[in-house]
């Protein structure tokens, strides 16, 4: 009875009600605060222990060797694999991508507009598994042999709608000034487009190019179905199987060798501060854009 | 977005015929590269259904339904990777959606500034680090710890529960679910944080001038608004959770079984691919394993078609509010 009469009396209410609502804010605010940190958390311990064990893994013997079985090799092979495919990617990914990405952002109209850019996020969502079979099917089963060019052709096909979609973004991003500028000087719309929209953006391209490299070069799927069985270090021969550091780790975390997993976590060591540099690079100049 | 498109384009390109002869073969490159694209998909598509075309035609439909994989005998069922997948990607979106919501609205909502900008960058970052390493991470040092502090006490505490099962080996559906949530967390923050971020600030005042909580603003707001995008980034985590190769291949434990519970050892459609490639280069189990990839290439372009399909409808509704 009296807490029925307490509850009815309207000044405690209120002061009872806002004394739920503040727990239940500060409540919600420790679950995200929490959520947030358990994230970062795992961030940090994944980072850490690649860190700790990638540093002892990271020898001369790694670096100098080509894989030759337990406790002898080494990751030269696969360094100099990735250093040979993930360019080979980015020359022919990047043109087509800056094109494809003007395609997009400049000549949008039509059916054909849409479909290419359906066509492109689907690509971009696609499972990279999927790009390695396509290419086995087309590059590896014809010739019945692995090879280093067609797991470039795999990372560049994974690379190519990543370059073409944040190129249109880009491009969009462009005053319509500098176009009509160009325009009105009398300059044709093609020279217009490559020289000065192009220059404008540049720097944006850039970075969108640098995060495909990244991504690329830790792709490990599509290599592993289009590129097996390079150990020996093979420079510039496409039609021979080659290397890479990702095949270099899933290969070797799974043997029973501890030199061999010493070696797997220092080439996801050279991979992760690969990936980190890019990322922080790309970040510090998207922070100094915004500030200037 | 949509009507600025239009105004791109200088007026006298803007049909095909007309203009200078450079600007007509310029933009018959471009569209040559757009056709490309188009083609590109068309072939993906075209070469995994014609590569597959055996299994097909040997197994039907039962494929999908088979429950055995057996080279040596030549019989092959995807059951087993179909519901490993299933409960994988059930699994980690059951940990990363709420994880990525309260994550998304703490950066965007919370955090002050000078604090959200950096976690922002960290929490990207888990996206951009190769799956192979946070599968030797997972498999070096999550597994362990799965092992050794949960699984191992918990089967010896209570035995073979249901749902548990008493392998306890570490490598297993806990694993493999708990590093796919984390490799799709960011995906749904990112999303989440770009919709939180477009809610219009006069509203988040508004309600804050009524008296309403932080909390409060949050939930008659903010999430109201920003709903179908959230949906969207979901669908599209669940649509890369079910794609993962490698870093589920090296945590799930690899046996070709109906996942029967958290600490047994399964197998997805990707791993599958990925583990049983290099066994095979021909005949019916390489035409098998890309069957297996024809079934994973329907279920992700369909999330594609969905999250696209949803981000326009959250995108129209922010133009209606």
């Amino acid at each position: 009875m009296t807490e029925a009469l307490g509850a009815a009396a309207s000044p405690l209410d209120i002061t009872r009600r806002r004394d739920r609502r503040t727990n239940v804010d500060s409540v919600v605010t420790g679950l995200c605060t929490l959520a947030t940190a358990g994230v970062v958390i795992v961030l940090g311990a994944i980072i850490l222990f690649v860190l700790v064990a990638g540093l002892a893994g990271l020898t001369v013997q790694f670096l100098t060797r080509e894989t030759e079985g337990y406790n002898a090799g080494g990751g030269l092979a696969a360094i100099l694999g990735s250093l040979q495919m993930v360019p080979l990617a980015l020359l022919i990914a990047a043109p087509l991508g800056i094109l494809g990405g003007i395609y997009l952002a400049e000549a949008s109209d039509g059916r054909v507009a849409n479909a290419a850019r359906f066509a492109t996020e689907t690509i971009a969502g696609l499972p990279s598994v999927l790009v390695g079979i396509f290419v086995f099917t087309i590059l590896v089963a014809p010739f019945g042999q692995y090879s280093g060019g067609a797991g470039a052709v795999a990372l560049a096909i994974i690379m190519l709608p990543i370059i073409a979609r944040s190129v249109e973004e880009i491009l969009r991003l462009v005053p319509p000034s500098v176009r009509e500028a160009a325009l009105a000087l009398g300059i044709p719309w093609w020279r217009t487009v490559t020289s000065v929209i192009l220059r404008t953006a540049a720097a944006g391209i850039l970075t969108v190019v640098m995060l495909a490299v990244a991504r690329a070069a830790g792709e490990t799927a599509p290599l592993l179905l289009t590129t097996v069985g390079g150990d020996a270090v093979n420079i510039g021969d496409f039609q021979q199987p080659m290397d890479s550091l990702p095949a270099f780790i899933w290969f070797n975390s799974g043997q029973p060798d501890d030199t061999l997993n010493a070696q797997a976590w220092a080439a996801s060591l050279v991979l992760l501060v690969f990936v980190l540099v890019v990322n922080l690079i790309v970040r510090s100049r998207s922070i100094g854009q915004r500030a200037a | 977005m949509t009507t600025s498109t239009a105004s791109l384009l200088p007026p006298d390109v803007s049909g095909s015929s007309g203009g200078r002869a450079s600007d007509r073969g310029f933009r018959w490159l471009l569209r040559l590269v757009g056709v490309g694209l188009v083609a590109l998909l068309i072939g993906i598509m075209a070469m995994l259904l014609l590569g597959s075309a055996k299994t097909w035609s040997t197994f039907g439909l039962s494929f999908l339904t088979g429950m055995v994989w057996d080279p040596s005998n030549d019989l092959y069922g995807a059951f087993p990777f179909i519901a490993g997948t299933i409960a994988t990607s059930a699994l980690a979106m059951s940990i990363a959606v709420p994880v990525g919501l309260l994550t998304a609205i703490f950066l965007s909502e919370i955090a002050p500034r000078r604090i959200a900008l950096p976690l922002i960058f960290m929490v990207e970052l888990i996206a951009a680090i190769p799956s192979v390493v946070i599968g030797l991470w997972g498999v070096g040092v999550l597994s362990v710890l799965l092992r050794d502090v949960i699984e191992v006490p918990f089967v010896d505490r209570f035995g073979d529960v249901p749902f548990f099962g008493a392998s306890a080996y570490g490598s297993d559906l806990l694993a493999a679910s708990l590093v796919l949530a984390l490799m799709v967390t960011p995906t749904i923050v990112a999303l989440t944080r770009e919709v939180f971020a477009n809610v219009p600030q006069l509203e988040r005042d508004a309600l804050v001038g009524l008296g309403g909580t932080r909390w409060e603003t949050i939930r008659v707001v903010v999430l109201p608004a920003a709903r179908s995008g959230f949906i969207g980034s979901c669908v599209l985590a669940l649509g890369r959770a079910m794609g993962e190769t490698m870093a589920v291949a090296m945590v799930i434990g690899n046996v070709d079984q109906v996942p029967s519970g958290l600490f047994e050892p399964a197998q997805t459609i990707s791993s599958k691919v990925a583990l049983s490639w290099g066994e095979s280069t021909q005949g019916l189990e390489t035409s098998s394993l890309i069957a297996l990839g024809v079934v994973l290439m329907a279920v992700t372009v369909s999330t594609v078609v969905a999250t696209r399909l949803m981000i326009r409808a959250s995108r129209r509704s922010g133009m209606a509010a």
